[in-house]
């Protein structure tokens, strides 16, 4: 596999690993959990061949704790699992908010909470939004719904996390993990990001860096948390994206993440036969998360449609960003087989009686 | 006039200990900067910290430093060294960070044989917190949440930390030191130049558990915390190299 412009038909998890190689990830460092394996599996293979560093971790603990390691010294480096796994990398990712360090976690979710079981769900939209570490700080997250975007947000997570120096997660999830589709790796379209000012690389013709978040100094404690608020917001105003069909005319909007957006945009257009205008709405960053563009959309007069595969976690985001202006209903299943089109479109015309202001909640 | 003492390189040179007055940190950290001056190893080195008393070693050490959480050092230090083969990746640590909270990722990084050097201060209990039990409080000792004594009903027994790593076929060095005497922190130095050699030859990792004194939380004065560690913990925690592939000695 290289990087080129051929079309291949691939899997989410090989095509995540790939574009982390593309993208210049100098080390990988694991512990096996399913839906995500075969990540791990793939760049065991490929980044010896390459002189790459690649770890078979003892633990998540262990392998988010060596990725913190590495990208202090400058190399971009990767670690990869899986929901109740990613719980517990939260210590490290929150060092590392903290650290200003670019880790990047590829969250390829399951269904929750607890064991829960290996068929894909969206029960870690809280988790990575709004951190299960301590204390105030933020994470960029990126959610793929294609094997093409795994690629390029792959791509744009290694960018986004030296460039702002802050930790990303891309949030994948099982159904995109293990689903072939046909997909085109092309350049990594980033540049390099100038790391040299803060690097660990050793005191050589330079003061020695000290990397720590210990902060004994109130006053520069409290300082330092509102620099880190105040560089997401620009991150927010220059990196929000988010994808919006047919919301021009469109009465409501169905909102979705990740690959629950495959659905709704069929569902829109089985709407719209039946004379509902209906839009499609999809973050591509849950952090930052486009609050303006709901809120323009809401002042409008558009009400939305949050279909989740949780109990309604982004649903309050969206809640949160109309500001009162218009209706939000939510469809969700908490965990298991996606909300089809059908059940998509039979319960937008429930909602509708109500006004969108209630929520359907398949079993 | 002859110069008999300065501070060295590795030291910064505004650095004040925070430590209390008879622990043996300060002696410890000043050995290490000591030994990366001597060996040239201050512009390649990378510090990976840790948390306890330690936590403040970055303001003493005048070499690039990257903070791990609560006993992660060994899997930062894994990071760094992975990333940066040519660097020299180091980690300095207390016995709770090391072999308590920390155990796995200081077992595993010495089973997967990582070329870094690790270093563990052990003082029997977790100063940092105010002298609580901890992975090497001894048999009988009072600590803060051992106040009848440990004793094998409640608390079980303490590790030694030395013998268990050099059990690891990853490990190139594994020796336990003690700073109580003169002859003893020459020998330190000599373990702790050991630990530092074999990563630099590429051989695998090197350990030094070093015996420390606590005074305040044992309650004595720092003389009698350098007796403890004579009487008390070397009958326990017995000194010597317990592996050293350049001499091919066993356990």
């Amino acid at each position: 596999m290289t990087d080129n412009n051929e079309k291949v038909l691939i899997k989410g998890n090989y095509a995540i690993a790939q574009a982390a190689i593309n993208a210049g990830c100098q080390c990988y460092f694991g512990y096996p959990i399913t839906p995500q394996t075969e990540i791990g599996e793939y760049l065991s293979a490929e980044m010896p061949k390459l002189g790459r560093g690649y770890v078979c971790a003892e633990s998540e603990i262990a392998a988010i704790n060596m990725v913190v390691g590495a990208v202090s010294t400058g190399v971009r480096a990767m670690t990869t699992s899986s929901s109740l796994a990613v719980a517990l990398m939260q210590e490290a990712l929150s060092y590392a908010a903290s650290d200003e360090l670019p880790v990047v976690l590829v969250n390829v979710m399951r269904a929750g909470p607890g064991l829960g079981y290996i068929y894909p769900a969206q029960g870690d939209y809280n988790q990575s939004v709004y951190g299960g570490g301590n204390g105030d700080y933020k994470i960029i997250v990126l959610a793929p719904s294609t094997v093409q975007e795994c690629i390029d947000l792959t791509y744009r997570a290694f960018y986004l996390a030296q460039k702002y120096r802050n930790p990303v997660i891309l949030l994948a999830d099982g159904l995109l993990g293990q689903m072939m589709e046909p997909a085109c790796f092309g350049e990594n379209p980033y540049p390099e990001v100038d790391v040299s000012s803060w690097a660990l690389t050793g005191a050589k013709g330079r003061e020695s860096r000290a990397i720590y978040s210990l902060g004994p100094n109130e006053k520069k404690q409290i300082q330092h948390v509102y620099n880190l608020f105040k560089k997401f917001e620009v991150i927010a105003e220059k990196e929000t994206t988010y994808e919006e069909f047919q919301t021009e005319d469109a009465e409501i909007v169905l909102t979705a993440f990740g690959s629950m957006t495959r659905n709704i945009k069929a569902a829109m257009k089985v709407l719209r036969d039946k004379g509902i205008k209906a839009g499609c709405f999809r973050p591509i960053t849950l952090s930052p998360f486009p609050h303006k563009r709901i809120l323009e959309l809401a002042t409008e007069g558009k009400n939305f449609v949050v279909v989740e595969m949780n109990m309604g976690q982004m649903y309050k985001d969206v809640k949160y960003s109309v500001e009162g202006r218009s209706e939000v209903g939510l469809i969700n299943r908490p965990v298991g087989e996606w909300l089809s089109v059908e059940e998509i479109v039979e319960a937008v015309e429930k909602l509708m009686e109500k006004n969108y202001a209630a929520s359907i909640q398949y079993s | 006039m002859q110069q008999v003492f300065s501070i060295p390189k590795s030291m910064k040179k505004d650095f004040r200990y925070t430590f209390c007055p008879g622990c043996d940190h300060g002696v410890a950290i000043r050995l290490v900067a000591e030994l990366l001056d001597e060996m040239n190893l201050r512009e390649k080195a990378i510090c990976s910290t840790s948390i306890g008393c330690s936590v403040f070693l970055y303001d003493f050490l005048d070499v690039d430093c990257v903070e791990a959480p609560h006993g992660r050092a060994c899997a930062s230090a894994t990071g760094v060294k992975r990333a940066r083969p040519d660097k020299f990746a180091f980690t300095y640590q207390g016995d709770g960070d090391f072999a308590s909270i920390g155990l796995a990722e200081s077992m595993h990084t010495a089973l997967r044989g990582e070329c870094v050097s690790a270093i563990c201060i052990n003082n029997t209990t977790y100063g940092m917190t105010g002298g609580q039990l901890g992975p090497t409080t001894i048999m009988g000792q009072i600590t803060t949440t051992s106040p009848y004594g440990r004793n094998r009903e409640y608390y079980g027994y303490p590790i030694r930390i030395a013998e268990q790593i050099a059990l690891c076929d990853g490990t190139a060095y594994s020796a336990r030191v003690a700073l109580d005497t003169v002859p003893h922190i020459n020998q330190a130095k000599q373990a702790l130049k050991k630990a530092f050699e074999v990563q630099v030859q590429g051989l695998g990792f090197g350990f030094v558990e070093i015996l420390s004194s606590c005074p305040t939380n044992w309650h004595m004065t720092p003389q009698e915390a350098h007796e403890r560690v004579r009487n008390e913990m070397v009958p326990v925690f017995p000194l010597g190299v317990y592996k050293d592939v350049t001499t091919e000695k066993g356990v």
